[in-house]
C-alpha cells in the first residue's frame, strides 16, 4: 500500500481540519481523519449522510484545500460509461475518414481529438490537479456500482482502441451517498468511510456565522435550537445545513426590514422547510418551537 | 516474526471479534485500518478507534455496537448494550437448500421456547391436496415471461431507434462500402429479468393458503429465469430447488419436506433479518423485487419487523406485500406488524386469490417504484 504522509504540506488529520477551515468547511475530528486517511493511504473517501448535512460541500472544500480543480459526476439512474469515462466523438471521426478519402493523408481516427474526455477519464488523464466528486451514487443502478468498483480498485480503465490508461499516482476521488439504498458491500470496503451526522449545535452555529454574512450570534443559536428541534419531527425533507444558513439569512432580513423576532422567523420558515406536507404537519407547533428556541 | 505477531495480536483479534458479531472485515481493510494507525501517530484510544471507523466502515446504523465491541476489545468495558444486543444467536436461523440434504438446520431450542414464542412448532411434513387453480396458474405461466420486470443489462445489442449511436457496427460496415457510411445504427442495453423473491408466510394463520402459495411459487420458478422461494414462520427456509422439480406434486412435497414450522406461531421480524443476516441471501434481494404473501401477524416485537422491512427497501427494487385480509377494497392494516412496515412498502395489496396474486406479480413491472 502506497503511503503518502504529507500531502500539500499537511500531515495530520489536525492540519487537514484547520486548512478546511481556511476554506470555510468546519470539519469535526472525525471527518476530518477520515479525509487525511483517505488522503494519505490513497483510498477513495465515501461520505454518507442524510441530504443536506455538507457531503458535497466537503469534497468542494477538499478540492479547494488541495489547490485542484474538482470534477464532478452526478449520478442518475440509467447513468453508464460514456457520461462517466469517455466517448468517441463520432462525427467528427466520420468527417475524419471523408477528408482521408479526398487526399488528406492517413488520419488516425482514435486519436485524442476524437476523444470526449468525461470526468474518470479526466482524473486518471490529470490526477495530480483533480480532485473526483462521484456525487449521489445510490441513485446510479447496481450495473455502473459494479463498472466504478474496477475503476476504483485499479484506477485503470481500458479503450479498446487505444489499449489500458493508467493513473501514475493516485488520483483522488470523494464519493456521496444519501442511503437511499445500500450500497454493494465491496464497493463500502474499497474505501474509507464516514457518515456525516448533523452537527452538534455549537458547531453548526458556528457553520451559520462563518456562512451567513450579518447574522447575529442570537439568531443563529435560535435558529439552530429551532432547526434542531424541527429535525426530531417526522418531516418528509428535514432541514439541511443549507437550508438553517439560508433561515438565519433569510430572517435577519427580514428583521431589518422591520419584522418583529419571531415574526421574521415564522415568515421566512418556507426556506427551511421546503415540502406543503411538512409545512402543514409543523404550523400548529411553530409558536411553541419558535419561543423555547428563542429562550 | 513473533514479536510483529504479538504487537498486532489485540488488532486481527478485533477482527475476529467483528466477523464473529456479523460484521464483515475484509482483509484490505484490516491493512487499511493498520496502516491508518499508523499514520495517525497514534496519539490516543480515539485516534485508534477513528481510524477503525473509517477504514472498516461499519454500517451507521450499527455504530453502536461497534463502538461496545471496541471498548469491551480494547477499554475492556462490557457495556450493558452489547449484552442485550448478542448478534450471534440471531443470525443462523436461516436453512438453506442447496446446502445439504431435507435436514433443516434447528434453530436454537431454548429460545424458541422463551417467553415470545407461540405454540409448538410441527416438525412434520405435510399431504398437499391437488391444486385447484391449475388453469389461472397456466395463464401465469404463459403470461409471465413478456410481463416480468426488467432491468438493463450491461450489454448492449443492436436496434432500430435505439438510444445511441453503435459506431463500431458502422464503421464495419463502412469498410465493405468503401469507407461510405450508408445506414444509421444504433443499439440500446440488453434487458434481463429482474429477480423475483417469493417469501410465503407459512404460519398458522396462512394455513389455508400456504398450499396454494407453493403451487403458485412452482409455477413461478418454472416461467421465470431468476427466482427465489422462501418460506418464513418461526424460522426462514429456502425451497427454491425444492420447487425446481417439473412435477408439482412432487416438487410440493419436496418443499414441505424442508419446512420445519409448518402452522406454528409467526416471528416474521425475525425471520426476516435472518435473510438479511445471511449475506449470500441478502445478496438475491439487492435489485430484486420481493413479493411477501403474508397477513403480517407478527407475534414478535414489531420494531424488528420493521428494521428488516426498512432494510429491505434500501436493497430490494421494490417490495409488494399481498395480505389475504385485504379482499375487502375498504381494508386498512391493524396488525402492530404490519402498521410498522407499511412505510416502506411499495404496495400493501390483495393476496387472497391465486388470481390476485398473478395479476399483482405480472404488474410488477408496470407499477414503477414509488
Amino acid at each position: 500500500m502506497a503511503v503518502r504522509r504529507t500531502i500539500v504540506g499537511i500531515g495530520s488529520p489536525r492540519e487537514l481540519e484547520e486548512a478546511l477551515r481556511a476554506a470555510y468547511y468546519l470539519a469535526d475530528e472525525e471527518l476530518a481523519t477520515a479525509a487525511y486517511l483517505a488522503l494519505a493511504l490513497g483510498k477513495p473517501l465515501l461520505l454518507e449522510g442524510a441530504p443536506g448535512v455538507g457531503k458535497t460541500e466537503a469534497a468542494k472544500a477538499i478540492a479547494g484545500v488541495l489547490g485542484r480543480s474538482l470534477l464532478r459526476l452526478q449520478c442518475y439512474e440509467g447513468i453508464d460509461a460514456a457520461a462517466a469515462l469517455y466517448e468517441w466523438n463520432f462525427p467528427r471521426q466520420m468527417l475524419a475518414l471523408r477528408q482521408e478519402r479526398e487526399g488528406a493523408g492517413q488520419i488516425d481516427i482514435y486519436r485524442d481529438e476524437f476523444l470526449i474526455e468525461r470526468p474518470m477519464l479526466a482524473c486518471l488523464r490529470r490526477p495530480e490537479e483533480t480532485v473526483l466528486l462521484i456525487d449521489e451514487i445510490d441513485r446510479s443502478d447496481q450495473e455502473f456500482e459494479a463498472f466504478l468498483l474496477e475503476f476504483l480498485s485499479d484506477f485503470q480503465i481500458s479503450i479498446p482502441e487505444r489499449g489500458p490508461i493508467r493513473a501514475y499516482e493516485r488520483p483522488v476521488v470523494i464519493l456521496t451517498s444519501n442511503r437511499t439504498r445500500e450500497l454493494h458491500e465491496a464497493l463500502r470496503r474499497r474505501c474509507v468511510y464516514h457518515w456525516i451526522e448533523y452537527p452538534s449545535p455549537e458547531r453548526e452555529m458556528r457553520i451559520i456565522m462563518l456562512r451567513a454574512s450579518g447574522v447575529g450570534e442570537r439568531t443563529a443559536r435560535a435558529v439552530v435550537a429551532a432547526v434542531g428541534r424541527l429535525r426530531r419531527e417526522p418531516l418528509a425533507k428535514r432541514p439541511g445545513i443549507a437550508e438553517a444558513v439560508e433561515w438565519a439569512e433569510a430572517a435577519t432580513l427580514l428583521n431589518e426590514q422591520g419584522a418583529r423576532w419571531p415574526e421574521a422567523f415564522r415568515r421566512s420558515l418556507g426556506v427551511a422547510l421546503k415540502d406543503e406536507d411538512d409545512f402543514v404537519h409543523v404550523s400548529p407547533k411553530i409558536d411553541a418551537i419558535l419561543a423555547e428556541a428563542q429562550a | 516474526m513473533s514479536d510483529v505477531a504479538r504487537h498486532l495480536a489485540p488488532f486481527l483479534t478485533f477482527a475476529a471479534l467483528l466477523r464473529r458479531s456479523g460484521f464483515a472485515v475484509a482483509p484490505e481493510q484490516m491493512m487499511a485500518w493498520l496502516a491508518a494507525i499508523e499514520l495517525l501517530g497514534p496519539t490516543g484510544i480515539a485516534d485508534v478507534r477513528r481510524a477503525a471507523r473509517a477504514t472498516l466502515a461499519p454500517p451507521p446504523e450499527r455504530f453502536d455496537e461497534f463502538d461496545a465491541l471496541f471498548d469491551a476489545h480494547f477499554l475492556g468495558a462490557l457495556s450493558a448494550g452489547l449484552e442485550s444486543a448478542p448478534r450471534e444467536e440471531e443470525a443462523p436461523r436461516a436453512a438453506d437448500d442447496s446446502a445439504g440434504g431435507p435436514e433443516p438446520i434447528f434453530g436454537d431450542e431454548t429460545r424458541e421456547s422463551g417467553a415470545k414464542a407461540t405454540g409448538a412448532e410441527r416438525l412434520s411434513a405435510r399431504r398437499f391436496a391437488p391444486a385447484s387453480e391449475d388453469a389461472t396458474l397456466r395463464r401465469f405461466a404463459r403470461a409471465l415471461p413478456a410481463r416480468a420486470p426488467r432491468r438493463r443489462g450491461y450489454r448492449w445489442r443492436t436496434a432500430r431507434g435505439g438510444p445511441s449511436t453503435d459506431a463500431r457496427r458502422m464503421f464495419r460496415d463502412a469498410m465493405r462500402n468503401a469507407g461510405e457510411f450508408v445506414r444509421m445504427r444504433r443499439r440500446k442495453r440488453r434487458l434481463r429479468q429482474r429477480r423475483i423473491i417469493v417469501l410465503i408466510d407459512v404460519s398458522g394463520s396462512m394455513k389455508e393458503r400456504t398450499q396454494a402459495h407453493l403451487a403458485f411459487a412452482h409455477t413461478l420458478v418454472g416461467a421465470a429465469d431468476a427466482v427465489e422461494v422462501f418460506t418464513i414462520g418461526t424460522r426462514l427456509t429456502r425451497v427454491t430447488s425444492a420447487l425446481r422439480l417439473k412435477n408439482r406434486e412432487r416438487a410440493l412435497t419436496a418443499a414441505s419436506l424442508l419446512v420445519a414450522d409448518w402452522d406454528g406461531g409467526t416471528r416474521l421480524g425475525e425471520a426476516l433479518g435472518a435473510f438479511l443476516a445471511v449475506p449470500r441471501f441478502a445478496a438475491l434481494a439487492r435489485g430484486a423485487a420481493l413479493v411477501v404473501l403474508s397477513d403480517g401477524l407478527e407475534r414478535g416485537d414489531p420494531r424488528a419487523m420493521r428494521d428488516a422491512v426498512e432494510r429491505f427497501a434500501r436493497i430490494a427494487w421494490r417490495i409488494v406485500w399481498l395480505t389475504p385480509l385485504a379482499a375487502d377494497a375498504a381494508f386498512e392494516p391493524r396488525t402492530a406488524g404490519l402498521l410498522a412496515a407499511r412505510p416502506f412498502l411499495n404496495e400493501l395489496g390483495d393476496g387472497a386469490s391465486i388470481d390476485s396474486i398473478c395479476a399483482h406479480v405480472l404488474d410488477l413491472a408496470k407499477a414503477r417504484a414509488a
